[in-house]
């Protein structure tokens, strides 16, 4: 596929003797929601760290928007967006105040960052408390706003570490319509997730245990040809047996 | 440089938002001189001063008086015998002896040698040497005035300390005093703003920005150049007002001597913060590579020269040594740059190091 915008061959990192990431190879194609699940430590972040410049990979190809992974990362940073697993934005900034730092840092122009910064303020309905400090939201406020942040320089790809966790029901369902929008802007997104009904909210996932992808495909896909009725069931099936590697892979 | 200007202006929000850091960063100089300035204390004042004079007359009184009209002395005890003298020093009730020989008067009028013996607690060896020094000075002044009536002629040494006259020691530790409040301030602050960014997860959104390393680190130091300016100028201000050191040069070559030791204090903090992960190990090795160093081996407490010569070479890197040397001279001597220059360059190359190797050890990627 020539329209693939992350391609991972045979990427490996190891942590001293530990191999959090085992040789996995994939694609993600230009404007998909690519879902990444996996169990706590099968090496979800540790793919994410590698593909966005963070974490040099031991071994493997990999490239971002075209980039090399080992020798542009500074190009790959200017076209991906990138949400932590833990909270990224500052607490003791106020929601504008978080978006004007992000908005220099990406060099936005300023027109047009106040524009963009009235319209998500708006689309997340936080233009009433724009001024609080972020540390006073609620979770499900904080998340919503630090995935916005996130897209603010409308990046070609965003990574989603994890970013629904801890947050209730209703607020995921309003995170993934903000994912969709993304994605109908034309930001392919990957995204990691240890819910597996998020799952079928994605163009295609795949399933990392113990380091290595044990199956990718589209949702139906992978239910179909394992024969099981939820990505639930699925995942349980494949991750049995590695149970015990990736408990001892957690951190 | 919209990055940078954004970088700023989090960090100062960063500041004024944490009250207690704020808080601590005002007032820490400010008490830290006082306590200092106040309790640590090497010139000598109200010594316990006990006399033994078997046959009192008109000469050993005329001592006497003329030690109590020093204003360093006060006489706690006149006794006939030296019997009490043990349990006086035992008590601390006393510091200092003057044991007169019976019949002083009579056999200095006499032409014979009149014997005084001085006793002094030696507890502490500087303060006993000094309170010595002050008894000998009484009792010399008063012989030399003898022999000037008596026509003889002698070498009368005078003696001036310079720079320092009155031996004030607010005026030796205050401007050393400058080197410790800033060096905390500095390496400490820019230690744990760094790492708490490490802990909270903000810094792995740098990282993954376009930013330069560069970029994320003057962002981190330039909002403490200027705390560390005011830092400055209020040490300099309780200093001047509260202590009355002198101040014979210029202020605003003070002022940059201080900012380039700023630089060098923020560039060694960056560097530790680099190196450490979390905002304990941090406190902890900032603490380690600063307060220890600057306390112990700048100068400031104790003497370079009386220190082992192992001590001696380390001290060559410790930058406290270096500025404190600059503050000195400035503020106790006068000078000017020609004569600190060799100093300054010192604490530049030292900064221009540290800057380089912060810059270079602070890593685009996690490890």
């Amino acid at each position: 596929m020539s329209d693939a915008t992350i391609r991972a061959t045979q990427l490996t990192r190891r942590f001293g003797s530990f191999v959090a990431v085992d040789g996995i190879t994939f694609e993600v194609r230009s404007g998909e929601v690519f879902g990444f699940l996996g169990a706590n430590g099968a090496g979800k972040t540790t793919v994410i760290r590698m593909l966005t410049g963070l974490l040099l990979p031991t071994a493997g190809q990999a490239t971002v928007a075209g980039h090399d992974v080992y020798r542009e990362s500074e190009a790959i940073k200017r076209d991906i967006g990138y949400m932590s697993q833990r909270f990224s934005l500052y607490d003791d900034l106020s929601a504008l105040e978080n978006i004007r730092l992000y908005g220099g840092i990406y060099d936005i122009e300023r027109t047009e960052l106040r524009h963009r910064t009235d319209t998500m303020l708006e689309r997340l309905g936080l233009t009433r408390v724009q001024n609080d400090s972020v540390g006073s939201l609620p979770l499900g406020w904080k998340q919503k706003l630090a995935l916005s942040v996130a897209l603010l320089h409308r990046p070609r790809i965003v990574f989603l570490d994890e970013p629904t966790s801890g947050v209730d029901p209703i607020t995921r369902r309003q995170f993934w319509e903000l994912i969709y929008e993304a994605s109908h802007a034309g930001t392919t997104v990957l995204v990691t997730t240890h819910y597996m009904d998020e799952a079928e909210y994605c163009d295609r996932i795949s399933i990392m245990v113990a380091g290595r992808i044990a199956a990718i495909g589209t949702p139906a896909e992978l239910k179909q040809s394992a024969g099981v009725e939820s990505i639930d069931e699925l995942f349980v099936q494949l991750a049995r047996p590695a149970s015990d590697h990736a408990a001892a892979g957690q951190r | 440089m919209n990055a940078l200007l954004g970088l700023l202006r989090k960090e100062w929000y960063h500041i004024l938002r944490d009250r207690r850091t704020l808080f601590v960063i005002v007032f820490y100089p400010i008490v830290q001189v006082m306590l200092f300035g106040a309790s640590v204390r090497t010139d000598v004042r109200n010594v316990r001063l006990a006399i033994v004079d078997p046959t009192p007359d008109a000469t050993t009184l005329e001592l006497r008086n003329r030690f109590a009209a020093t204003g360093v002395f006060r006489i706690v005890s006149v006794t006939p015998t030296d019997a009490p003298l043990d349990h006086l020093f035992q008590t601390d009730t006393a510091q200092v002896a003057v044991a007169f020989q019976p019949r002083f008067g009579e056999r200095l009028s006499r032409g014979e040698a009149a014997q005084v013996l001085v006793f002094s607690d030696a507890t502490e060896p500087n303060s006993g040497t000094s309170r010595q020094i002050y008894v000998r000075s009484v009792l010399q002044a008063y012989q030399e005035e003898l022999g000037l009536r008596a026509g003889a002629l002698r070498i009368v040494p005078r003696v001036r300390s310079r720079f320092n006259p009155t031996r004030v020691s607010a005026n030796l530790f205050v401007p050393g005093l400058m080197a410790i409040i800033l060096t905390i301030i500095a390496a400490l602050m820019t230690a744990l703003s760094l790492t708490r960014e490490k802990e909270t997860g903000t810094m792995e959104v740098l990282l993954v920005s376009p930013l330069r390393p560069w970029q994320i680190i003057v962002g981190k130091i330039s909002p403490y150049l200027v705390i560390g300016f005011l830092s400055v100028l209020s040490v300099y201000g309780v200093a001047r007002i509260v202590f009355h050191v002198p101040m014979q040069g210029s202020l605003a070559l003070l002022i940059v001597e201080g900012m380039l030791f700023i630089l060098v204090s923020l560039s060694l903090g960056i560097l530790v913060s680099a190196r450490t992960s979390s905002q304990r190990v941090a406190t902890l090795a900032a603490m380690m590579a600063t307060m220890l160093p600057t306390q112990m081996l700048s100068g400031l407490v104790f003497p370079i020269e009386s220190m082992p010569r192992a001590l001696q070479w380390v001290s060559l890197i410790v930058p406290a040594r270096w500025f404190i040397v600059i503050v000195r001279g400035i503020m106790l001597k006068g000078v000017g740059l020609s004569y600190v220059w060799q100093e300054t360059m010192i604490l530049a190359a030292m900064a221009l190091v540290l800057l380089v190797a912060s810059t270079q050890s602070f890593k685009v990627r996690l490890q």
